[in-house]
């Protein structure tokens, strides 16, 4: 109790002094900070650069951790980070990178473009959307912090049990993955369920789903993976927690438990995860290679078919990655089939996309050479997963670098690739200006080849017998020279990252309007001002084909015809709530992680509390009126 | 194949700057890694067709299809194509198919229990952090961190563990198979040639999962023989009085954990790995050549050899106790 005294007093103390201490105009100063704006607000762009931000942030720290892994790897028997922080840098720079990286950055595009794309003026619930940020980044914000306070998570993003138990890791590691990855997993699910709604209810007049973009459609599959695969996920956790934190036994097998039930929960999740990740992204591709190709995506119902049964697919083949698990012949031989049947809409799709190019007018900006890049990497990735969907084969990629390379062609060289392009492409929409071109074609260039350089040769680590998450090899291995050139490789993909981020400071400084169609796109978003309004459209568009804007722009017309007169928009209110719930979740968690019960106790309390008020509060939206709405219309477009 | 194999050889080669990787998936020494071996390059066969059709289209429009400076006129919008798409479905799918029929029989094939009138070899192997136990039911042995096996005959292992999830793996002889605690799961390997064949932990298992080697030492049949006679009948009792010695430290220090066959010493569990014949092993730990030097860096500072090791440190014990206890452990044959 006293340490919850302790506590308030000098959360009390801080924020005086930040405050700057209690009088009549604090609550006015308050509110009137630019920060109190963007933790208060409710606009899915603004929702989107804070996604953004977070997962950068999180991305330079798993980029981080994976260097000084390679670091330790340059030379056999080194002993920079061995044995137990090693593992640690392991499981964060995973759990990190696909919890925290690949999710926010794709939540970040979803969020800026969905709305934009479909004619919509926000998301369908904008309180759950800041929620859901918050949400994500305080469970984020939980687990990075064990590397500050030490002991971190140390069983790898997989967590297996018993390794992840009190007995094999002791201290408060696991405890950190445990609640981080729930506390932010609410948030997914919540932004997952904001999107299905947003997509089937807010679609502007015409919008039918067959003229959907691609990038909705796949973000729309992916909302719903998320809705299915991250409950089996959130119940394995629970039972880690309350094994790790209440005692219980689900998993030791001497009080008659089962750790293979983890495994089985976690991959039931974990898999639909890794298309979770990936179907934005082959959303984003085909925007892009279809705007610079100048032609319309080939193929567009069977795209969208191919990524529904990659979605569908994607449930049934969850144990292809526990082959070797001991399930028997029958059992490995259905996943593997199963699995296999992946490949042909995978296939579906780029063989559509090689054709969208196909007789198009190709202009490489730095979005087409991520998009060009990413064919030719993903389908590395794609051809090893079917080598992989063999259990055969399997047993001997399993746990090897085969595996790690495998993931990371896909991982990289579809998801990451996917968001720089994506990130390049909306960049002009979301901010108004571009980025520039000759900087990010460089760090493209550089990115591009040094990413092969790590990740290549590691299938052949693999082949050659290294196990995957091991901090050293011996001198008589003989795979010395191939992890030296792996870490090289890894240096140069740093390098590429600190260009981009070097291209962002530098464009903002040039920074020239980019006018609303910097592309000649084709999709509605670029029929608004960039950035856009904060009510978006002020009239909501009539769409009358696929392709909206390309229609009419073959029609002759430079604008999109409305749906409806010009007349008050309804948007709807900041409110600081969201930021509250999460810190107390933040609380709560941190609690739970020292064993504090009452801190625990009382997070979860506030955070009930909160979500109580919030039920009773009255809260309307406001209106933006005509005269307003067409004074930033005319300074929009003079 | 050998053709492709020979590429991936060379391409290797030049990768590694002439380094020659001590194992390979490539170069299988048992039939169970024939097997995983025909799979896999059927599998790179298909793919690296894959990619190349891919690979071929792309550069062909890439370079047929760029923007011409100056052109700006607006390609042919095509909606699609039913009969090409058909193709890309139908093509994929047939191959598929080449590809799962073997998958399906090599997984069955690997499966294979011991039948009855099998002369097979079996053992039990039981992984702890971060050793391997090794135990031949039918022969009354025990024995840790070598496997010891006769050449060309058909071994079955009954794998499971003692603490967290380990997998067993030799990548010259085989794929892996898991090890899990409450469970036995079953796999086959066989050595084709006499050798020394290294093995590895593949599942991550706590802080020192990378230094849980071990060994597969495959024999001609009568060497085999020989090493189970010895193994049946070993000599652990001290012949010299520094050995005597020796083992009166080893009874006082080392045996609530050890147990050494041929003598008193021996404990109810296997907290340990079993020493009997400790002496012939070539590893100590399963990880250092087994030399004077090495056996005394593990006994007095075993957390710096294998982080998290259950072994304590035992650099208490005076010059003489240390020289003896050393003496004696070198002795057992």
């Amino acid at each position: 109790m006293a340490t919850i005294v302790v506590l308030v007093v000098f959360a009390l103390f801080l924020g005086a002094i930040l405050t700057g201490g209690y009088n009549k105009e604090l609550n006015n100063r308050l509110r009137s900070h630019w920060l109190w704006d963007w933790i208060t607000t409710t606009d899915h762009k603004k929702i989107a650069v804070l996604y953004l931000l977070g997962g950068t942030f999180f991305f330079v720290i798993g980029g981080i951790e994976a260097l000084l892994m390679r670091t330790q790897l340059l030379f056999p028997n080194n002993d920079f980070i061995v044995g137990r922080e090693f593992n640690e840098l392991l499981s964060m720079h995973g759990t990190n990178m696909i919890f925290f990286v690949a999710m926010p950055l794709l939540f970040a595009l979803m969020n800026a473009v969905i709305p934009l794309q479909i004619g919509a003026r926000d998301v369908a619930f904008p309180f759950l959307n800041a929620l859901g940020f918050w949400l994500f980044f305080f469970g984020a914000l939980l687990m990075n912090l064990s590397l500050l306070f030490g002991n971190s998570p140390d069983s790898g993003w997989t967590n297996y049990v018993p390794i992840a138990s009190n007995v094999y890791s002791a201290g408060t590691g696991i405890d950190y993955y445990v609640l981080g990855v729930q506390i932010s997993g609410f948030g997914t699910l919540m932004g997952g369920l904001n999107f299905i709604a947003t997509i089937i209810n807010m679609r502007t007049p015409g919008m039918s789903f067959l003229r959907m973009p691609l990038f909705t459609w796949t973000s729309f599959v992916s909302s719903a993976l998320i809705l299915f695969g991250f409950p089996p996920l959130t119940a394995g956790l629970f039972l880690v927690m309350f094994e790790r934190i209440f005692g219980a036994n689900f998993f030791d097998v001497a009080a008659g438990g089962n750790p293979v039930i983890w495994q089985h929960l976690f991959w039931i999740f974990g898999h639909p995860e890794v298309y979770i990740v990936i179907l934005p992204a082959f959303g984003i591709m085909s925007e892009v290679i279809s705007t610079f190709a100048k032609k319309r995506l080939f193929g567009y119902n069977s795209m969208v078919f191919a990524t529904l049964l990659i979605g569908f697919l994607g449930f049934m083949v969850w144990a292809h990655h526990m082959f070797t698990v001991g399930m028997g012949p029958v059992a490995n031989s259905i996943f593997a089939i199963a699995t296999m049947a992946i490949a042909v809409p995978t296939g579906i799709k780029v063989f559509n996309w090689l054709f969208t190019m196909w007789g198009g007018k190709i202009r490489f900006t730095t979005a087409m050479l991520y998009a060009v890049g990413f064919i030719p990497t993903f389908v590395m990735g794609g051809v090893t997963g079917v080598m992989l969907a063999s259990p055969p084969g399997d047993y001997q990629y399993h746990d090897s670098y085969f595996v790690v390379a495998h993931f990371h062609y896909v991982l990289i060289g579809g998801t990451v690739f996917g968001i720089l392009a994506g990130c390049y492409y909306w960049w002009p929409k979301m901010f108004g200006y571009k980025l520039n071109e000759k900087l990010g074609k460089w760090s493209f260039w550089i990115f591009f080849i040094g990413f092969h350089l790590t990740f290549f040769i590691q299938h052949f680590l693999g082949f050659f017998g290294m196990p995957r998450r091991v901090f050293t090899y011996q001198p008589e291995d003989g795979v010395t020279m191939i992890n030296q050139i792996s870490t090289v490789g890894a240096y140069m993909q740093a390098l590429g990252v600190i260009l981009i981020v070097v291209n962002v400071i530098y464009s903002y400084r040039h920074r020239t309007p980019a006018g609303s169609d910097p592309w000649d796109g084709r999709t509605l978003e670029w029929t608004i001002p960039s950035p856009p309004p904060v009510y978006n459209f002020a009239q909501l568009p009539k769409v009358r084909a696929l392709d909206a804007f390309w229609h009419e722009k073959m029609q002759g017309n430079k604008q999109m015809e409305p749906a409806e007169p010009l007349g008050p928009i309804h948007m709807p209110n900041n409110n600081h709530l969201p930021f509250l719930m999460s810190l107390g979740m933040f609380v709560s968690g941190l609690g739970f992680v020292f064993r504090s019960w009452e801190v625990g106790a009382l997070g979860l309390a506030f955070f009930f509390l909160v979500m109580f008020l919030r039920s009773f509060e009255k809260d309307h939206g406001y209106h933006i009126e005509t005269d307003e709405i067409q004074r930033i219309e005319k300074g929009a477009n003079a | 194949m050998t053709l492709l194999l020979a590429v991936f050889a060379v391409f290797a080669l030049v990768l590694t700057g002439c380094e020659e990787p001590a194992k390979s998936v490539f170069d299988p020494k048992g039939s169970a890694g024939e097997k995983n071996l025909d799979l896999i390059m059927l599998s790179v066969y298909i793919m690296t067709f894959v990619f190349v059709v891919v690979m071929a289209i792309y550069f062909y429009v890439l370079i047929r299809y760029r923007q011409k400076p100056g052109d700006n006129t607006i390609p042919k919008q095509v909606e699609g194509s039913m009969k090409m798409e058909m193709f890309w479905i139908i093509i994929p799918v047939i191959l598929l198919v080449i590809l799962a029929i073997p998958t399906l029989t090599t997984t069955f094939t690997l499966a294979e229990k011991p039948s009855e009138e099998e002369d097979a070899l079996r053992v039990k192997v039981t992984a702890h952090q971060y050793w391997w136990e090794f135990y031949y039911p039918d022969l009354g042995i025990k024995t840790a961190q070598e496997l010891h096996i006769p050449a060309g005959k058909r071994v079955h292992l009954e794998l499971t563990s003692d603490d967290v999830v380990h997998s067993f793996w030799v990548p010259e002889l085989g794929g892996k198979q898991d090890m899990t605690p409450g469970r036995t799961n079953h796999m086959w390997l066989d050595a084709k040639e006499p050798g020394v064949y290294a093995g590895r932990c593949a599942e991550l298992c706590g802080a020192s999962h990378a230094l849980m080697n071990f060994e597969v030492v495959a024999d001609e049949q009568s060497d085999f023989d020989k090493w189970v006679a010895k193994r049946q009948k070993p000599s652990s009792e001290p012949r010299t009085a520094e050995q005597e010695a020796g083992k009166k430290v080893f009874s006082q220090n080392c045996m609530s954990c050890h147990a050494i066959e041929g003598t008193e010493l021996k404990t109810s569990g296997g907290k340990g790995p079993d020493l009997t014949g400790f002496g012939e092993r070539q590893k100590v730990a399963g990880l250092l050549e087994n030399n004077d030097e090495n056996l005394d860096k593990w006994l007095k500072h075993p957390d710096e050899i294998k982080p998290g090791t259950y072994m304590p440190s035992f650099d208490f014990l005076n010059e003489k106790d240390m020289k003896n206890l050393k003496i004696y452990l070198e002795s057992l044959e």
